[in-house]
């Protein structure tokens, strides 16, 4: 069972800051992040990386995204 | 069309775009535009409201074709590459006065962040002033926005509510066309009377002044154009830099920036362009404080609102009808800078600038500090 983060609807910064409280917060090695601007999926991506995070999937569905990024072992 | 996408979201495609920004920008001033004023969002978006008679500022009263291009360019790019998103109901209203304010602050400093930029890489040490105000104002913005300051979730809307602003500009592209700015011998005819503007059909134009100097309409429009296409596929934003560097150090929008006061600064030299100093610059004062103190409340309110001015204005090309409503704000914002003696000149202050400063930082605090949403939805 993975943590979803809904950030559809948001503006950036807030789905990256919805998605890096969720890492901080480390309850789970894997996280969902739903967003609907492409602008959002890059930023959360970025952001993910930095925090030695990946994006394993994108799905893209009617303009919407799901990202699901996971802890990387290898980091 | 995959390529050119990744290119321009990835860390040389916002040099590039920033770069770009950087040699259009004092070009423009070589064609014509003001000093210092390649492009500025502030700037021409007070322009406009004055050309529409909502101020009667008469050296500041003309269409900028750049802001039309700016949105059109957005809208193009947003198209092309299917993120037109047509949204609505992140709290319109807030954002009708954050764009007020922003532009208010930005009077006062007499430049939007890129003017900021612009008169930094022409050497006008006063921009320093601004720029640390820029920063400080964000700086306040980033503290909220760790607390859990939104203006909440837009929705999805109809295509038609995404396209009202740009349908705006293109009616004031029209109207600029069927009433066009008067002729030279026209022009001195009104100044000889001793008037700085004069009315042409619906429109007025400026006949000394800032307001009068303006690049041709093509190169302004085209300029406008590419810088609004290139800013939706990099997502410049100068706001954004500084604020993603503060809250994540995340440098990436920073580097557009950072392309941009180079680019502009070696374009600028080349151009004969760079005088550095305090004193005699384009379009400033001298006064620290008020530099200082207008461009945070500026900063403040475009961290607020999430985006600079020009930012908001290629959001509303991607269909973004709150940012439609920033936009609406600035203009309104102008024209009571305007008419209330708000904002400066290059004599200094005007008188009730200090006041505006003072009013629209509380009211500034007021909205960071009452919206708040710490249930975070999942």
């Amino acid at each position: 069972m993975s943590d979803v983060v809904d950030a559809r609807g948001y503006s950036c910064p807030q789905p990256v800051l919805m998605t890096l409280d969720r890492i901080r917060r480390g309850s789970s090695a894997q996280i969902v992040v739903l967003v609907d601007a492409e602008v959002s999926m890059e930023n959360v991506t970025r952001a993910a990386a930095s925090k030695g995070w990946k994006v394993e999937e994108v799905r893209e569905e009617g303009g919407e995204y799901r990202l699901t990024v996971r802890q990387d072992d290898e980091a | 069309m995959t390529k050119l996408k990744n290119l321009f979201a990835g860390g040389w495609g916002i040099v590039l775009a920033g770069g770009i920004f950087g040699v259009i920008a004092p070009l423009l001033e070589k064609l014509g535009n003001p000093g210092n004023m390649g492009v500025c969002s502030a700037c021409f978006v007070r322009d406009i409201a004055g050309a529409l008679g909502l101020h009667r500022a008469a050296v500041v009263q003309v269409v900028r074709p750049e802001v039309i291009g700016f949105v059109l360019g957005a809208l193009l790019a947003a198209v092309i590459f299917r993120e037109f998103r047509p949204r609505a109901g992140s709290a319109p209203v807030v954002r009708f006065v954050l764009g007020a304010f922003a532009m208010v602050g930005a009077l006062v400093f007499l430049g939007c962040p890129w003017r900021a930029l612009l008169r930094l890489s022409a050497g006008d040490g006063n921009a320093v002033l601004g720029l640390a105000g820029l920063v400080a104002g964000i700086w306040i913005g980033t503290l909220f926005l760790r607390k859990g300051y939104t203006l909440g979730r837009s929705r999805s809307t109809y295509v038609s509510v995404g396209l009202i602003l740009p349908a705006m500009v293109v009616g004031l592209f029209v109207l600029r066309v069927l009433c066009p700015p008067p002729s030279a011998a026209a022009a001195e005819a009104a100044l000889a009377a001793g008037r700085k503007s004069v009315q042409n059909g619906v429109l007025f134009y400026s006949v000394a002044g800032p307001g009068k100097m303006c690049a041709p309409l093509v190169l302004s429009l085209g300029a406008g154009l590419l810088i609004g296409f290139l800013a939706q596929r990099s997502r410049f934003c100068s706001m954004g830099a500084i604020r993603d560097l503060i809250l994540f150090r995340h440098p990436h929008l920073f580097w557009g920036v950072l392309a941009l006061v180079v680019a502009a600064g070696v374009t600028n030299i080349v151009l004969g362009q760079f005088h550095p100093g305090f004193n005699g610059q384009p379009a400033a004062h001298g006064l620290h404080v008020w530099n200082f103190a207008g461009m945070m409340l500026a900063g403040l309110a475009f961290a607020l609102a999430g985006g600079c001015p020009g930012r908001q204005l290629f959001m509303c090309g991607e269909g973004d009808s709150d940012a439609a409503v920033f936009v609406m704000g600035m203009i309104a914002g102008a024209a009571f800078a305007h008419n209330f003696g708000l904002a400066s000149s290059p004599k200094g202050l005007g008188p009730h600038g200090a006041a505006a400063v003072v009013l629209g930082m509380a009211v500034c605090l007021v909205i960071g500090f009452t919206m708040r949403d710490t249930g975070e939805a999942t």
